[in-house]
C-alpha cells in the first residue's frame, strides 16, 4: 500500500500533467506546477474520489500546495 | 466598396477513413469505406449498430494529454484538423498578424458524450463530481477558443452550429469576414463526434440512419434505389482562408479561391427538405451568383447526398433545376457514401476534398450505387474516381431545420 504522500503525489502528477520528479512537498499547484483555477478545482476533486472524504470549499481554498493537501488528508484520516 | 478576393492555403482532416486529410484523400479516390460496426459502446439494445468511428487518432501525435483531458473528442479532432492545416498553410502568425487572424470553427453538436457521462455522473455520485471543465469541454465554440489561445489569434472568433450546414456556414462566413476586410487570415471548419450512445439513440429515434448493420461499407449508398439513409460519422475538417493579397505577399501555395457562397432556409420542416429542393436551389443559384459564373461554367459538385430517402432525390432534382441541360454534363460525387455523414463537420471536409479536386483535377467517386433510384438520373461518379478538368466547383451542404448553404470554389489562374 502507497504512502498517503505518495498517493497525493501521484493525483497531482495526473491532474496536473506533470512528471514525478517536479513535484516536491513544497510545490505550489499555481505558481510551481502551472495549474489554473480550474486546475485546482478539479485536483480537489481526484483528492476527494481518492480519500473518500469531503473537502468543504473554504478548506479547498486553503489547499495549495502539495504539503498541504498532505496534512488536510492526514489530519482527516 | 470593393470585396477582397479570398483563397485557400491549407486543408487539414480527421476522419474514419484517416487521420490526416492526404491518407483520407486517397481513400476516397481508392473508393474505400470508412463505415464499421460501433465498437465503443454495447449495441446490443440498439438498431442502429455501426458508424463512421475515427479509429487511428492519437492524442500525442496533437497535444498534450494534459489539455486533452479538457476536451470532449469532438474538439481534439476539430484542433487536429485544423492544426494540419496551418501546418500545410506554412503560416507564421506573427504578432503584427496576430489581431488580423481569425476563427471560424463549430460543430452541429458540440460534446454529446462528455454532456451524457458527466449527466450520469450528476444524478449517480452527485454535484460534487461534476468536472469544472465539463462546460468548456463541451461547447460548440471551443475548438475556436482553443485555436486562438494556441495560435496568438486575435482576430474574429466565432462558431456557428447549424446543424448539417455548420462546417459549409463557418468558411462561407469566415471567407465573408476576410472579403469585408475584418481579418486577414481565418482558419474554419467544423468538427463532431456524435456518435455517443445519446447521439445514435437520437438519430436512430428520428429514423434518419441506415440499418444495414450487416452489411457496414455498403451502408451509405447515396441515390442508390435501396438506401435507407444516412451513417452517422465522427470527425473534423479545416482550412486555412486568407485574402488572396496576404497570400501573394508571403509567398503562399495557392489550393484555390473561394469564389461563392449563399445561404438559404427551407422554411418546410424540422428534418426534411421539400420535394421539389427549393432551398437547395436558392443556395446554389446564390452561390453562382456570389462567384460570377454561369451554371454550364461548373465541372464538379460535391452533393450533400446523406443516402437519406428524400433528400438525396430533392438534390438531384434541384441540380436539375439550377443547372439546366448542364446538369447532366457535370460530374455530382458523394463522398458520404465513403465517409459517412459527419453531421456538423461534413461540409468543411467536403470543402477540403472539393478543393483538392480542383488542386489535383480528379473527383472522388459514388460507391455504392448499384441501382440509381427513380428520379436519379444525374453523372454521379459511380465506384471509380475520375480525372478531369476542375476549374469551378460547388459543394452543398443542408442540415436539420432546412438551413441551407453552397460554397463556389475555382482555381485560380
Amino acid at each position: 500500500m502507497s504512502t498517503i504522500e505518495e498517493r497525493v503525489k501521484k493525483i497531482v502528477c495526473e491532474q496536473l500533467g506533470v512528471k514525478e520528479e517536479e513535484v516536491s512537498n513544497e510545490s505550489s499547484f499555481v505558481e510551481d506546477l502551472g495549474a489554473d483555477s480550474l486546475d485546482t478545482v478539479e485536483l480537489v476533486m481526484a483528492l476527494e474520489e481518492e480519500f473518500e472524504t469531503e473537502i468543504p470549499d473554504e478548506e479547498a481554498e486553503k489547499i495549495t500546495t502539495v504539503q498541504e493537501a498532505i496534512d488536510y488528508v492526514v489530519a482527516h484520516q | 466598396m470593393s470585396r477582397r478576393r479570398v483563397v485557400v492555403t491549407g486543408v487539414g482532416a480527421i476522419t474514419p477513413l484517416a487521420s490526416g486529410f492526404m491518407p483520407t484523400w486517397q481513400s476516397l479516390l481508392e473508393g474505400r469505406s470508412g463505415i464499421g460496426p460501433i465498437e465503443h459502446f454495447d449495441t446490443e439494445a440498439y438498431t442502429v449498430k455501426i458508424c463512421g468511428a475515427v479509429r487511428d487518432f492519437e492524442v500525442g501525435d496533437w497535444f498534450s494529454a494534459k489539455d486533452a483531458r479538457k476536451m470532449d473528442l469532438f474538439l481534439q479532432y476539430g484542433l487536429a484538423a485544423a492544426i494540419e492545416a496551418i501546418k500545410q498553410s506554412g503560416l507564421d502568425i506573427t504578432d503584427a498578424l496576430s489581431p488580423r487572424a481569425g476563427v471560424a470553427f463549430g460543430s452541429g453538436i458540440g460534446g454529446i458524450t462528455l454532456i451524457e457521462e458527466t449527466a450520469e455522473t450528476l444524478f449517480e455520485k452527485g454535484l460534487r463530481r461534476v468536472s469544472p471543465f465539463f462546460v468548456p469541454a463541451a461547447i460548440t465554440n471551443m475548438v475556436a477558443g482553443w485555436l486562438s489561445m494556441k495560435y496568438n489569434l486575435r482576430g474574429p472568433n466565432f462558431a456557428l452550429a447549424t446543424a448539417c450546414t455548420t462546417g459549409t456556414h463557418c468558411i462561407g462566413m469566415a471567407a465573408r469576414t476576410i472579403a469585408y476586410g475584418d481579418a486577414d487570415v481565418m482558419i474554419a471548419g467544423g468538427s463532431e463526434k456524435g456518435s455517443a450512445r445519446l447521439g445514435i439513440a437520437g438519430f436512430s429515434a428520428a429514423r434518419a440512419l441506415s440499418t444495414r448493420n450487416d452489411d457496414p461499407q455498403a451502408a451509405s449508398r447515396p441515390w442508390d434505389r435501396d438506401r435507407d439513409g444516412f451513417v452517422l460519422s465522427d470527425g473534423a475538417g479545416a482550412l486555412v482562408l486568407e485574402s488572396l493579397d496576404h497570400a501573394v505577399a508571403r509567398g503562399a501555395d495557392i489550393l484555390a479561391e473561394v469564389t461563392g457562397f449563399a445561404m438559404s432556409g427551407d422554411a418546410h420542416h424540422v428534418t426534411s427538405p421539400p420535394d421539389d429542393g427549393h432551398g437547395a436551389v436558392q443556395a446554389m443559384e446564390g452561390a453562382l451568383r456570389d462567384a460570377g459564373l454561369n451554371p454550364d461554367q461548373i465541372d464538379y459538385i460535391n452533393a450533400h447526398g446523406t443516402s437519406a430517402q428524400a433528400g438525396d432525390v430533392a438534390e438531384s432534382k434541384a441540380i436539375e433545376k439550377v443547372f439546366g441541360s448542364h446538369a447532366s454534363q457535370l460530374a455530382i460525387s458523394s463522398t458520404k457514401s465513403m465517409t459517412g455523414h459527419l453531421l456538423g463537420a461534413a461540409g468543411a471536409l467536403e470543402a477540403a476534398i472539393t478543393v483538392q479536386s480542383i488542386r489535383e483535377q480528379v473527383v472522388a467517386p459514388t460507391i455504392n450505387l448499384d441501382n440509381p433510384d427513380e428520379g436519379c438520373t444525374l453523372d454521379y461518379v459511380p465506384f471509380t474516381a475520375r480525372t478531369m478538368p476542375v476549374r469551378h466547383a460547388l459543394s452543398n451542404s443542408f442540415g436539420f431545420g432546412g438551413t441551407n448553404a453552397t460554397l463556389a470554389f475555382s482555381r485560380l489562374d
